[in-house]
């Protein structure tokens, strides 16, 4: 890519989405540059899920711009594809495919979309593998790993595309508590690296030490953005302070 | 009444005469039907009227209608139209046999595409989120995502589906073919013993109905083995 570093990868402009009488998004409006780490909080149906599900038309949105890697997010197929191709996704509930094995898991999309041969498919899946810390189950079953590692095959798998972007939707809201720090240090060690990253998540420890932004949502708004250290100690808005009160309370 | 168990062993041997009909009737007609099961499926979750229409009506009327109706209608009825009588397909419509499984494809591929859209719908929708997400196209998603996870959520239906087929095959002795019913109702009206008779046609369909529940069982098996076991 030869765009400059601060050069914005994604934007949202006005974006509003409807389920049927509910209003999920309300011109909603967000730049992110490269590199940057984005931590996005809210009390649940605020919103934060769908806004990140508009960014790789896994939603469509009803009105206002979404540009992805300089491509505007339209109804043409071929553009979602090419913008789903930079941007990695990682879900609540893993989704894995149940029915491969992890290496396949990884491999899949290289071969399909990216039409790599088998051999090299295999060499890039098991680097991110190590990456994450799990080259040893590469020959197991999804059902056979523990929540926390099939997370992390989750971010393999999406890494594997080597999207210029990733998101994550509540990557550990369905782990038991014991394994949440496993997946979060991987992410840590993606947000070193200088991946650019959307995160929605309720763990306030890792997004003081990895946001350079923070979001805050409710009901389909955005209510503020700051950085970690303004948005904890100092909210400006009361809802946020009314919300950071409650998840900081215990 | 007296049960002649020497008449059973004896009629077996010519019962398995008819069995060649009976396994052409269950492999041809499941064969096709599945293939009517495929195209069906597909047009019903196309999401197009134009398609989801007619399959939705083929499907009804074939559920909905016994295959013994069905099996005389295309028999009986089919020939009283002239134009079926000097088209190309005379030859194989005047076929009884052609006739049994002409209703038993159709008749399978009805039921067979309910069971493989049930299997589709099994499969988790964020499963294919995950895929969307990672650029696999529709296609690709059906055919490396969607399809192997649906048809093993669809064996045991299947399987039921199967037995229910062998069973309906001797629907075919009703159109004058020597399948094992067939047979069977021939040597009772030789030997008037129907007791003796049916029954060991009974165990001989028992036979089949236990070697294809356990074919079935040995693959279902196979295709779970990722499954987490509980």
């Amino acid at each position: 890519m030869s765009e400059a570093k601060s050069e914005p990868i994604i934007v949202l402009e006005d974006v509003c989405k409807r389920f049927g009488d509910f209003q999920a998004l309300t011109e909603v409006n967000l730049t992110v540059s490269r590199g940057e780490r984005i931590v996005v909080c809210g009390p649940s149906g605020s919103g934060k899920s769908t806004m990140i599900r508009c960014i790789n038309r896994l939603e469509e949105h009803d009105s206002g711009r979404i540009i992805v890697a300089g491509k505007e997010l339209t109804g043409e197929v071929k553009d979602i594809d090419a913008v789903r191709r930079e941007v990695g996704m990682v879900f609540q509930s893993f989704n894995l495919f149940p029915h491969l094995k992890v290496i396949d898991n990884l491999t899949l999309a290289l071969r399909l979309v990216r039409k790599m041969p088998k051999t090299e498919a295999r060499k890039v899946a098991v680097k991110y593998l190590e990456r994450v810390y799990i080259p040893d189950q590469a020959d197991k079953y999804p059902s056979q790993l523990s929540g926390g590692q099939q997370q992390r095959v989750a971010i393999a798998r999406a890494l594997c595309m080597n999207p210029e972007v990733m998101l994550f939707d509540e990557p550990t809201s369905a782990l038991d508590p014991e394994m949440i720090s496993e997946v979060l240090d991987v992410m840590r060690e993606l947000a070193e690296e200088g991946m650019t990253m959307i995160c929605v998540t309720h763990e306030m420890g890792f997004a003081r030490s990895v946001a350079d932004l923070m979001v805050f949502m409710d009901r389909g708004e955005i209510v503020e953005t700051a950085p970690p250290g303004e948005f904890f100690e100092n909210p400006r808005s009361d809802r946020t302070r009314l919300f950071l009160g409650q998840i900081l309370s215990h | 009444m007296n049960f002649d168990v020497s008449l059973v062993v004896e009629s077996i041997p010519r019962m398995l005469e008819g069995i060649g009909l009976t396994l052409q009737l269950l492999i041809l007609s499941s064969a096709i039907g599945l293939v009517l099961a495929i195209i069906t499926l597909l047009m019903r979750i196309s999401g197009k009227w134009f398609l989801v229409a007619p399959a939705a009506i083929y499907i009804y009327f074939f559920r909905g209608t016994p295959i013994l109706v069905q099996i005389f209608i295309i028999y009986y009825g089919l020939p009283q139209l002239e134009f079926i009588r000097e088209g190309a397909l005379w030859p194989v419509l005047r076929e009884p046999f052609w006739c049994c499984v002409i209703a038993l494809s159709l008749n399978g591929g009805a039921y067979v595409s309910e069971i493989l859209r049930g299997g589709v719908l099994g499969v988790e929708k964020g499963v294919l989120e995950a895929a969307s997400a990672l650029g696999i196209s529709r296609s690709q998603r059906f055919v490396y995502i969607t399809s192997p996870i649906a048809i093993r959520l669809s064996i045991p239906a299947y399987s039921n589906d199967m037995i229910s087929m062998v069973k309906s095959t001797a629907l075919a002795s009703t159109v004058t073919l020597l399948d094992m019913t067939g047979v069977a109702r021939t040597i009772v009206a030789q030997t008037f013993a129907p007791y003796e008779i049916f029954i060991a046609a009974a165990s001989i369909y028992l036979v089949m109905a236990w070697m294809i529940q356990k074919g079935f069982g040995l693959l279902e098996r196979r295709m779970s083995r990722y499954v987490k076991a509980t």
